[in-house]
């Protein structure tokens, strides 16, 4: 794939278009869970905020600042876990993590609508980082059964 | 005997007094290369420079030829490595000239230089008694004075800034007080490049009798300093960002003040005699530098300094001034920018952000047309905090850049902006 290509698969439409409109970018006034990520090497920082229904994740938000690449991460997950039950998130994050680790030479599979898009990602070592922050903060804020939970990129 | 060599650059020979930078540019194998497709502009010199080919020969030349441990055999290569070493210091003292060679302490860098004083401090230091520094400080000179805090209850009086960046001086004179027991500075700002006016800071901090460390790493690349007319107390710098190795630094300390210091680090070298009752400490510089040094480290930086001593720190610094100057018009025209530091004394470093794009994205964009910045919070979260930004990007130069690195800066820009918006 020529340079040119990668740049522009890893900045598709899709996913400018995802930073620069993020969906669910509120903060949740008392969330039933919370967690803080936070990656030392750019400053990115991200909040998500779930609120629990009996057996499901009624509402998922965050707030934060980021590049595209992490904005738009975060807001296709925003997508993918929303009214989701509680015993999947888990997984759909493992899934996704498990999408941005894979190689870069064949094309980005995932069955998390949408999310194939930042498969372009791959092929930078030094951005996969930026997409996987919000699913590791979802992660802990999953983990997390009181309280806010705070995680490192590092 | 051979010894490193040290070696004009070639175009050395070649070069009058005019500053002829594509002549300069051959010295520099790393500058003569294409990233993905394009012809390299690196911006990134104040997070680490190239080095010319004369500091890569040396290097290979001592491994080649005369490597051996210092200070220890009565071989010859032994001998030869131990004479190439403190060639090396001499001309350390030289480039910053500092009174003597036993003031000059070799280190891994300005980060193991701070540490250094830090620790060696310690001892004297008490509860309630402060450390000045400012918010524009590196993290390397701010963690190492909070973990002497928590070792012993002083506390850190914090120089504000301005907007432009520059340091508050009053408040700066009226943090000085009976309980300062340290002043440390960054001489130069390495995410604003401010140059501070480090001459009056020494002196009001003398008034008080207070002693002052300055951070060098961001000054000696750029242009020369003079330790005793600085009447500087502790400077610290690294190799690696002025044209040398990486893995070497400096800690300079006025002789009288380094022999109140106790040691850092202890091991071999750093004694006279070692016995389980008791041990006795080399003399200076040798107390500050136990275990086998970074030999090869300390003859590449000595030649770095023959190579900026040969083009002349005056010209280099003119040249830079120049330098900055079209690349802040150049870039400050770029719409949506907002340049962040703008003091009136700056060395040759440009932070900006752009509108709608945020520095990692643009750090990206800009490596695929060739251009080398560095993006993010330059290990200064305090500085980006001030100013109300999670990062900036970063262009810094060193006196072999030239108008058509900044030139593809801005086409990159150009390219950047109408991606994202």
């Amino acid at each position: 794939m020529s340079d040119k290509k990668k740049l522009q698969e890893m900045y598709r439409r899709t996913v400018l278009e995802h930073s620069r409109h993020p969906r669910n970018f509120r903060r949740l006034d008392a969330p039933d869970r919370t967690a803080e990520g936070f990656n030392p090497l750019c400053g990115d920082k991200i909040t998500v905020y779930l609120d629990l229904g009996p057996e499901s994740i009624q509402t998922i938000a965050f707030e934060g600042t980021g590049c595209a690449i992490s904005l738009a991460s975060a807001s296709m997950m925003m997508e993918a876990i929303e009214g989701r039950p509680l015993s999947e998130a888990g997984e759909i994050v493992q899934r996704a993590q498990a999408m941005f680790r894979s190689d870069a030479k064949s094309p980005a599979q995932s069955d998390i609508e949408g999310l194939q898009a930042l498969g372009g990602v791959r092929a930078y070592p030094s951005r996969i980082k930026c997409a996987t922050l919000p699913w590791k903060t979802l992660q802990a804020a999953l983990n997390g059964t009181t309280g806010a939970g705070r995680i490192s990129t590092e | 005997m051979t010894v490193a060599p040290s070696k004009l650059p070639v175009s050395a020979e070649h070069r009058g007094d005019a500053f002829d930078v594509d002549l300069i540019r051959q010295d520099f194998p790393a500058l003569n290369q294409t990233v993905h497709g394009y012809p390299l502009a690196y911006l990134d010199n104040a997070a680490s420079a190239q080095r010319p080919a004369a500091v890569i020969d040396a290097i290979s030349h001592y491994y080649s030829q005369d490597h051996a441990n210092v200070h220890r055999g009565v071989h010859t290569l032994s001998q030869r490595a131990t004479d190439a070493y403190e060639a090396a210091r001499q001309k350390v003292q030289q480039y910053i000239n500092a009174a003597s060679t036993c003031e000059i302490v070799f280190t891994s860098g300005t980060t193991d230089s701070i540490n250094l004083l830090a620790y060696a401090l310690g001892a004297g230091i008490k509860a309630g008694d402060e450390i000045v520094l400012s918010r524009m400080e590196h993290h390397s000179n701010i963690v190492p004075w909070q973990l002497l805090c928590e070792r012993t209850g002083a506390v850190l009086k914090v120089v504000p800034i301005t907007e432009r960046g520059e340091l508050e001086f009053d408040t700066y004179l009226s943090l000085l007080g009976p309980r300062t027991r340290l002043v440390t500075l960054a001489h130069v700002s390495n995410a604003l490049g401010t140059v501070n006016p480090v001459a009056d800071i020494i002196t009001a901090a003398h008034e008080h009798n207070v002693p002052v460390l300055l951070d060098g790493a961001q000054a000696v690349p750029h242009a020369s300093v003079d330790m005793q007319e600085l009447d500087c107390d502790y400077y610290s710098f690294s190799g690696h960002k002025m044209f040398g190795p990486t893995g070497i630094g400096i800690f300079y300390g006025k002789e009288k003040l380094l022999e109140k210091l106790p040691p850092f680090k202890g091991g071999g070298e750093m004694i006279l005699a070692v016995s389980f009752e008791k041990t006795t400490y080399n003399e200076l510089p040798y107390k500050f530098e136990a275990g086998t040094p970074n030999i090869a480290g300390a003859i590449g930086l000595g030649v770095a300094i023959d190579y900026l001593q040969d083009i002349g720190m005056d010209r280099i610094a003119a040249y830079e001034a120049n330098l900055l100057d079209y690349a802040t018009r150049a870039i400050a025209d770029v719409p949506g920018v907002r340049l962040i530091g703008t003091a009136a004394h700056k060395a040759s470093v440009i932070s900006f952000t752009v509108d709608g794009i945020h520095p990692h994205d643009l750090g990206t964009v800009l490596d695929h047309q060739g251009v080398a910045i560095r993006t993010g919070h330059h290990c200064a979260m305090p500085v980006m905090e001030f100013f109300g930004v999670p990062g900036t990007a970063r262009a810094s130069m060193a006196f072999y850049n030239n108008a058509a690195d900044i030139d593809q800066l801005i086409e990159g820009l150009r390219v950047a902006i109408k991606m994202f918006n």
